[in-house]
């Protein structure tokens, strides 16, 4: 059994006087310890909404939240409340988007430590302010007893997104999640965030889900990569298979779309057409179809089904893109 | 075109030869860091640009990279003389820029125009794209008549690829990537020869990013425009520039043409800028080696003495890169780099050594300067 098993997750935004909208749509994942999931898309795909259903942050209003969350067997989505906040932050953590506004402004950097360490590992404040300052010097803040007291706004971003990581981590969880951590950072500072990230999972064993829009940061960090598409899998496949033979036209596009730095330079990129505004809703048949350039009449008519294309790999499609022709078995 | 442009003024380096569109001369930004209400002192400045030297051929693209905070966006503003430079100037094809007043600096900025990074915050909610358009030609007296503006604003559109349809819609109605087509109608409308294009696609989904690149370089082609693009994201940058110029904290560290620069970078920074990126294929990011910089971006209002980078450099030596700082010089035909030991470090003699990151003080003010005067109004009223 798997740590995560995600089945069939859906979630649906309802509000009264509008149509239901389904951000996600039956996503099923899992994560074993010590794996790195990535789900990978664009803005709107439905990547975030699928973390934040994981962590049970989504409101009671408005979002109804269908199919199992299963964490060491247990569903998280029919838990009570209380024995929810109790796994949180101890068993599951996340690490969000933009630590500035994850912060909170007017508290010290060390409360916001050791408040999770008194919560869930009963510490006194002295004895966790001691840790907390351990954890800060882990994730690579130099000066962590200084640290603690300084706001957040008197760290850098880079030392902002630590500090959350430092949280996350603070009691060990099993399982992080962390979305699009360092979107909002530059590449240097990138790099350094993706090594921390590798470290943990390595010497932790931590699981990691990770949440990306760039396929360079799955490339280097995702065992296992999910591509969501209008809020379902699209293809689902091991990192090395996947960007060495995208099946699907949209994973095929996006690489074709990326210029890369060590590609030879002068050639025009090959873009998508069309943005995610021309998606057509799913049940009608694929979302894709008006923006591929593999379409088939078949694609506007009927639901493409996911199925096993063998070699652990998931495809949805009718009309997927041609594996590359390999001389020789390549490892 | 003439390169003498006012009388008595000292040209440091005069290659405004004709194809030279614009070339910028020791160019400054500083901005003053302010304290206290009533007294409003100075306390420090921040050094955003500080001192760079460049020029853009005509027809070519010249992209500038560095990571946020670096001053690239402030230098493309002072270019345009939207944010007024400290020192330095700009010539723009044979003229000198910080000469122009009012309304001869109005004309000019009908050859120079810009496009902005967000282009919801760049076009105005309340008009229709046709406004938008024809206001930049009306300011510059191209509007001339309604059949002949009508028939600019078809080609426009058919330009960029946005349906005839959309002159009458709000730039609400569009999707992320058809705003920033608008935002570059926009700066087409009036016939420029230089665009300053500011983080072009870094807002928009990796598979229209692609599209609005693959337009740009269609309408340089087509129009024979020249570009200064400025981004942090190198793969970007490398695809559509010619000539790329790397800045950090305010100054060029390394120049060269796009294919040289990421064939072989000769300063640190960009050493360690071009390995962090990562790469879309497993293969060659399992094998590639990285360099990790230690520590943040010193403050721009408290630079590091000598070489800018070297409390970062897993290069720095000794001497001379704490106390000295490197000149931009010609290593190889065409290559300038800002490093005392370019050659060394190319050469191998130099390896790379661990770093200790230092702390970064985030104003680089606090320390020395006290405090005075009061906080708010309310302090000073009731002491």
């Amino acid at each position: 059994m798997a740590l995560l098993e995600v089945r069939d997750l859906t979630v649906v935004f309802e509000r009264k006087g509008t149509k239901p909208f389904t951000a996600v749509d039956h996503v099923s994942f899992d994560v074993e310890p010590g794996q790195t999931v990535g789900l990978v898309g664009e803005s709107g795909c439905g990547k975030s909404v699928t973390s934040l259903a994981i962590m049970g942050l989504l409101p009671a209003r408005g979002a109804r939240v269908t199919g199992s969350v299963l964490f060491e067997g247990v569903d998280l989505l029919t838990l009570p409340d209380k024995q929810f906040r109790d796994r949180r932050g101890r068993d599951l953590a996340m690490v969000f988007q933009d630590p500035l506004s994850s912060l909170n402004p007017v508290i010290p950097i060390g409360i916001q430590v050791t408040e999770v360490l008194e919560r869930h590992r009963d510490m006194p404040r002295k004895k966790a302010m001691v840790e907390a300052a351990g954890l800060l010097d882990k994730v690579g803040i130099p000066d962590p007893t200084r640290r603690l007291s300084e706001y957040p706004h008197q760290l850098s971003g880079g030392m902002r997104q630590r500090a959350l990581i430092a949280i996350a981590l603070a009691c060990r969880p099993r399982l992080l999640i962390a979305d699009e951590p360092t979107t909002a950072l530059d590449v240097t500072i990138q790099a350094q965030i993706l090594a921390l990230l590798k470290e943990l999972v390595h010497d932790m064993g931590t699981a990691l889900v990770m949440i990306t829009h760039d396929l360079g940061v799955v490339a280097g960090l995702c065992d296992e990569v999910n591509v969501l598409y209008g809020g379902r899998v699209v293809e689902k496949a091991e990192r090395h298979e996947l960007f060495a033979a995208p099946r699907h036209p949209y994973t095929h596009g996006l690489l074709a779309s990326i210029p890369r730095l060590d590609a030879p330079r002068g050639e025009k990129l090959n873009p998508i057409r069309g943005s995610v505004s021309d998606n057509i809703p799913w049940t009608e048949g694929c979302a894709f179809a008006p923006r591929c350039p593999n379409k088939l009449d078949v694609c506007v008519r009927v639901t493409p089904e996911q199925e096993d294309i063998g070699g652990g790999r998931l495809l949805r499609c009718h009309n997927p893109v041609k594996p590359p022709v390999v001389e020789e078995v390549s490892v | 075109m003439s390169t003498a442009v006012t009388p008595g003024s000292e040209t440091p380096q005069s290659d405004t030869s004709a194809d030279t569109l614009v070339s910028v001369e020791g160019i400054k930004v500083h901005f003053p860091i302010k304290r206290g209400v009533i007294l409003d002192r100075t306390v420090g400045h921040v050094y955003a640009v500080d001192g760079v030297d460049l020029s853009v051929r005509r027809g070519e693209t010249y992209g500038l990279v560095g990571e946020s905070g670096c001053g690239k966006s402030t230098l493309g503003r002072a270019v345009l003389r939207l944010t007024e430079p400290t020192a330095g100037r700009v010539v723009f094809d044979g003229t000198d820029l910080s000469s122009l007043r009012g309304e001869e600096l109005r004309k000019m900025r009908r050859r120079m125009q810009m496009v902005f990074q967000d282009p919801m915050s760049s076009l105005d909610p309340r008009q229709s794209v046709e406004s938008i358009l024809v206001e930049g030609l009306r300011a510059h007296g191209l509007d001339k008549g309604r059949e002949a503006t009508g028939k600019r604003l078809r080609t426009l559109l058919s330009a960029v690829g946005l349906p005839i349809t959309s002159l009458r819609k709000y730039p609400h109605e569009f999707s992320g990537g058809q705003r920033q087509r608008i935002g570059i109608a926009r700066a087409l409308a009036v016939e420029p020869d230089l665009i300053i294009a500011d983080e072009p696609v870094s807002a928009l989904d990796v598979s229209v990013q692609a599209q609005v690149v693959n337009l740009l370089e269609e309408l340089q082609d087509e129009f024979g425009l020249t570009y200064l693009v400025i981004a942090h994201d190198l793969a970007v940058v490398r695809h559509i520039s010619d000539r790329v110029g790397v800045m950090y904290l305010g100054g060029l560290v390394e120049e060269a043409t796009s294919d040289d620069l990421y064939a072989e970078p000769l300063h640190p920074y960009t050493r360690a800028l071009l390995s962090a990126i990562p790469v879309p294929d497993p293969l060659v990011e399992d094998r590639r080696e990285r360099i990790l910089l230690t520590g943040d971006l010193p403050s721009p209002a408290n630079p590091p003495t000598g070489c800018r980078f070297h409390t970062r450099c897993p290069w720095k030596q000794a001497t001379r890169c704490d106390t000295e700082r490197p000149e931009l010089r010609e290593v190889l035909p065409g290559h300038k780099v800002a490093c005392h030991w370019a050659e060394d470090i190319r050469a191998g003699a130099i390896r790379p050594h661990e770093v200790e990151a230092v702390l970064v003080e985030e104003d680089g003010i606090s320390p020395d300067v006290p405090l005075v005067g009061p906080a708010s109004m309310t302090e000073a009223l009731n002491p």
